[in-house]
């Protein structure tokens, strides 16, 4: 039921049509950030308010929608945003990949291919990729104009040559359709290869920061690498004990005092789809067995 | 529909009840009144209103008892409730020359036309506690009473601006910018450095202004004058074609004087620096505007000496405290993701040091 | 203002802007995609897709500028009525609307800067007729090849050229819009 003292999906109008002239323009440059005047939400900064507003500015109301943090559509904080978004904009919601139309996500991209019609909304805490090389917005912004991304090579290769690799796990900076880098929001560089040529389109909301971009679908997106030292896309290297899958990025679970762990499906829905086609894991059991 | 409902969901209702519950405290002792905070805790309020940028006591006191006295959660639950209201207009630039001061006072003349009024302060109490504080129901004796002076008082700095003294800072017609509507853009503008200060958070401002008279950025500050007060609203109505007073806001100006040795251009002259604030918020204010006298050094042709309080991208990018907190407390959201491909990370490459030490060692 | 000015918008602005959009993001995301747009209808001479596109997109924050036949009372009265828009000329436009050919030369248009590309026109072509043929269409948004009935090939040759600045365009006729970003790559055909 929607909650008749606020405007449909919370956010008034004129701000809206704001957030909406800035989805339109990082669609039209895709992987450039563009500046829109974030306004507060009623969940804190760093929390997920740029993906709202993006989520609030897309929203129909007949969409079907989905949360996740971490991949779990379980997790506290997605609960909390599927709660918000079911109070102010009446929208159905669901855990199922296959049949949501807008997905908001922190940190996962899901194992599900995304299919067009889709819309996957990042949850983004620090949109410049180039911050953590030069803090200052009027410098990056300045590299990005220029096209001059030396520095960000310069940091990879000294991370090969001291430790033998790049020693960046999340949020690992991608080039897009070969002109602006990228930050991808702090998803595992398990799933860089999904930003690249998706069916789906992706936005990214950055509301402290005050940027939204994009990658419309079909979009190149590579990410950064070395002629000797090419990019990989690693996981735990186990499968899922719930579901057996071998493919999907897991979680490292302990289960004891002891230190035993087990490895489980970071991408709740899916392990959840596998279990009840009757995959089963080292530990597991069948999702009618209570695993 | 189908609705996720987990242990998530749950957990966070049943975390809302106990919060309400604890809000409230010992339900033996008197619940207290929005009323009672917005009357006997008014600096909170005005804190609250500052950093807010919502002139409304109600709802500050509403705000401080709902997060239980915690100001910066106060402040945020102000700043989600602002943005939803509507805006019927802008308002004229208030007139602090005419403010009705309940103090005004000036550390550079040791009197001035209108005189200095001490007003409600701590500036001379001694901080002993006062026991009987903790007695109920003890009556205030009146304060003396004095009629208002009856015309206005002029800004102390307007006497040095009359021997050409001081820079001037010519009124104009320019609509400043609003960094709560168009995203923030550096370079900024004086105004929007203004508008920032004005509503970042008070210890935040402290520091750095504190940092500037310890040599971070030294700007040799007087102040000019601080006057608390409170001034008309007026809003132009364009079918009346005049303006209309809509009501009064209690404002804390302060006016820094500050040494200046001049540039090619301009002979040695007092400089300024401005801080205006919503309430009773004197430390604010006067913080505010020597932070904001710092942020001038390359208009005035000072040089550059790598003050935290003279980056304008640093102070403007981490004034605000709703900000800062939200991005601070999220580190408490799961990241077990994030960790997950760190710890392989490191896993991977202990793997590799280990045996290329077991090789080396071979 | 004259009588057409009050009538003819959003009956129930939140859900209709938001069908709107999601239907505008589609046609951009997708250039190529022709999609269909209702919910407003603007007076003559303006197509329904480039009225409630006006509506859903434009306020008192982003200068309108009209060209040709759409610089009319009757659109004036409506656009400033139902949006808030100033109406300014060509250089000093957030959208402007026209045939083609009354919007020439484009070069008028705001391409943004290298600092900010997204302070650029975005052109609301009104055209004869759209159809899903005609030139080629490739880069972002597109898997493979898209056809659309553009106007020309030249200017948006050029336009792509320029990226990331550029000016981006919707092209409409009656219900239906396309979209080209100037990410679009474009080849007669």
């Amino acid at each position: 039921m929607t909650d008749h003292s606020y405007n449909f999906a919370y956010l008034d109008e004129q701000t809206k049509r704001m957030i909406r002239r800035a989805i339109l323009k990082a669609v039209a440059v895709p992987g450039y950030q563009v500046p829109f005047a974030s306004r507060e939400m009623p969940m804190p900064y760093g929390w997920g308010t740029g993906g709202v507003q993006v989520t609030a500015a897309c929203l129909v109301p007949e969409d079907v929608l989905k949360v996740i943090d971490q991949g779990a559509d379980d997790t506290t904080n997605a609960v909390s945003i599927r709660k918000f978004f079911q109070r102010t904009a009446g929208v159905a919601t669901t855990v199922a990949t296959a049949e949501a139309t807008v997905i908001q996500t922190r940190h996962r991209i899901p194992e599900q291919p995304l299919t067009a019609g889709q819309i996957l909304v990042y949850q983004v805490p620090i949109p410049e990729p180039l911050r953590f090389l030069e803090p200052r917005e009027t410098e990056t912004r300045k590299m990005h104009a220029l096209e001059e991304y030396g520095l960000m090579h310069v940091k990879l290769y000294e991370d090969i040559a001291r430790h033998g690799s790049i020693a960046t796990a999340y949020a690992y900076p991608v080039r897009v359709e070969g002109r602006y880098v990228m930050d991808p929001s702090p998803i595992p560089k398990f799933d860089n290869p999904k930003l690249s040529d998706s069916p789906a389109l992706q936005l990214f909301g950055a509301g402290r920061e005050q940027r939204i971009y994009a990658l419309p679908p079909f979009t190149r997106v590579v990410s950064l690498d070395f002629e000797d030292h090419s990019f990989h896309a690693s996981k735990a290297p186990h499968d899922c004990d719930l579901c057996g899958a071998s493919e999907s990025y897991l979680d490292e679970v302990i289960t004891d005092d002891a230190g035993n762990r087990m490895f489980v499906c970071s991408d709740t829905d899916f392990c959840r789809t596998r279990r009840e086609a009757g995959h089963v894991g080292r530990l597991g059991k069948t999702a009618g067995g209570g695993a | 529909m189908y609705v996720a409902v987990k242990g998530g969901e749950r957990a966070i209702d049943n975390a809302h009840a106990f919060l309400a519950e604890e809000r409230r405290g010992d339900p033996a002792v008197a619940e207290l009144g929005t009323d009672q905070i917005r009357e006997q805790l008014r600096l909170a309020v005005n804190r609250v209103m500052a950093e807010g940028s919502l002139y409304d006591p109600d709802l500050a006191a509403l705000a401080i008892k709902q997060a239980r006295g915690d100001l910066i959660e106060a402040v945020f639950l102000i700043r989600a409730y602002r943005t939803t209201l509507p805006r019927f207009g802008a308002a004229r630039p208030v007139a602090t020359g005419t403010m009705a001061c309940t103090r005004r006072i000036s550390a550079t003349f040791k009197d001035a036309p209108g005189g200095q009024i001490l007003g409600p302060t701590f500036d001379y109490t001694h901080r002993l506690l006062d026991f009987k504080l903790a007695a109920e129901g003890g009556a205030v004796p009146d304060a003396p009473m004095q009629p208002a002076p009856s015309a206005s008082l002029p800004h102390i700095t307007t006497f040095l601006n009359r021997d050409g003294l001081i820079e001037t800072a010519p009124p104009t017609d320019d609509t400043p910018p609003d960094l709560t509507r168009e995203p923030m853009e550096l370079p900024a503008s004086r105004a929007l450095r203004l508008q920032a200060l004005s509503r970042g958070d008070e210890g935040f401002l402290l520091s750095l202004a504190y940092s500037t008279q310890r040599g971070y950025g030294r700007t040799h500050a007087f102040v000019g004058e601080l006057r608390i007060g409170t001034v008309a609203v007026e809003l132009d109505i364009p079918e009346l074609g005049f303006a209309v007073e809509i009501g009064e806001v209690e404002l804390t100006e302060c006016e820094t004087v500050n040494q200046f040795k001049g540039s090619k251009t301009e002979p040695p002259q007092f400089t300024r620096g401005y801080g205006l604030t919503f309430g009773q918020t004197e430390r604010k204010a006067i913080a505010m505007s020597l932070v904001d006298r710092a942020l001038r050094w390359q208009e005035l042709g000072e040089d550059h000496t790598g003050a935290p309080a003279q980056d304008e991208e640093f102070v403007l990018m981490h004034a605000d405290n709703v900000q800062a907190t939200g991005f601070l407390e999220h580190i408490k959201l799961p990241h077990y993701v994030d960790f997950q491909s760190e710890l392989e990370l490191i896993r991977k490459l202990r793997a590799e040091v280990m045996a290329a030490q077991a090789e080396a060692a071979e | 203002m004259t009588p057409d000015a009050l009538t003819g918008g959003f009956p129930d602005a939140p859900r209709n802007a938001a069908r709107a959009f999601r239907a505008i993001l589609d046609a951009l995301s997708r250039p190529g995609e022709i999609v269909t747009l209702s919910g407003a209808t603007p007076p003559a001479p303006l197509s329904q897709a480039a009225g409630v596109l006006v509506l859903t997109l434009a306020d008192s924050t982003t200068p309108v500028h009209l060209a040709g036949a759409t610089d009319c009372p009757a659109l004036r009265d409506w656009i400033t009525f139902h949006t808030g828009a100033p109406l300014v000329g060509a250089a000093d436009a957030a959208f402007a609307i026209g045939r083609w050919d009354d919007l020439q030369p484009v070069s008028r248009f705001a391409v943004g800067t290298q600092d900010y590309p997204d302070r650029s026109a975005t052109l609301i072509v009104e055209m004869p007729g759209l159809a899903a043929s005609g030139s080629a269409l490739s880069g972002p948004g597109i898997a493979g090849t898209a056809l659309l009935s553009l106007p020309e090939t030249e200017a948006f040759l050029l336009n792509n050229s320029l990226f990331p600045l550029g000016y981006d365009c919707f092209f409409t006729q009656g219900d239906s819009l396309a979209g080209l970003p100037r990410s679009t790559q474009v080849r007669a055909v």
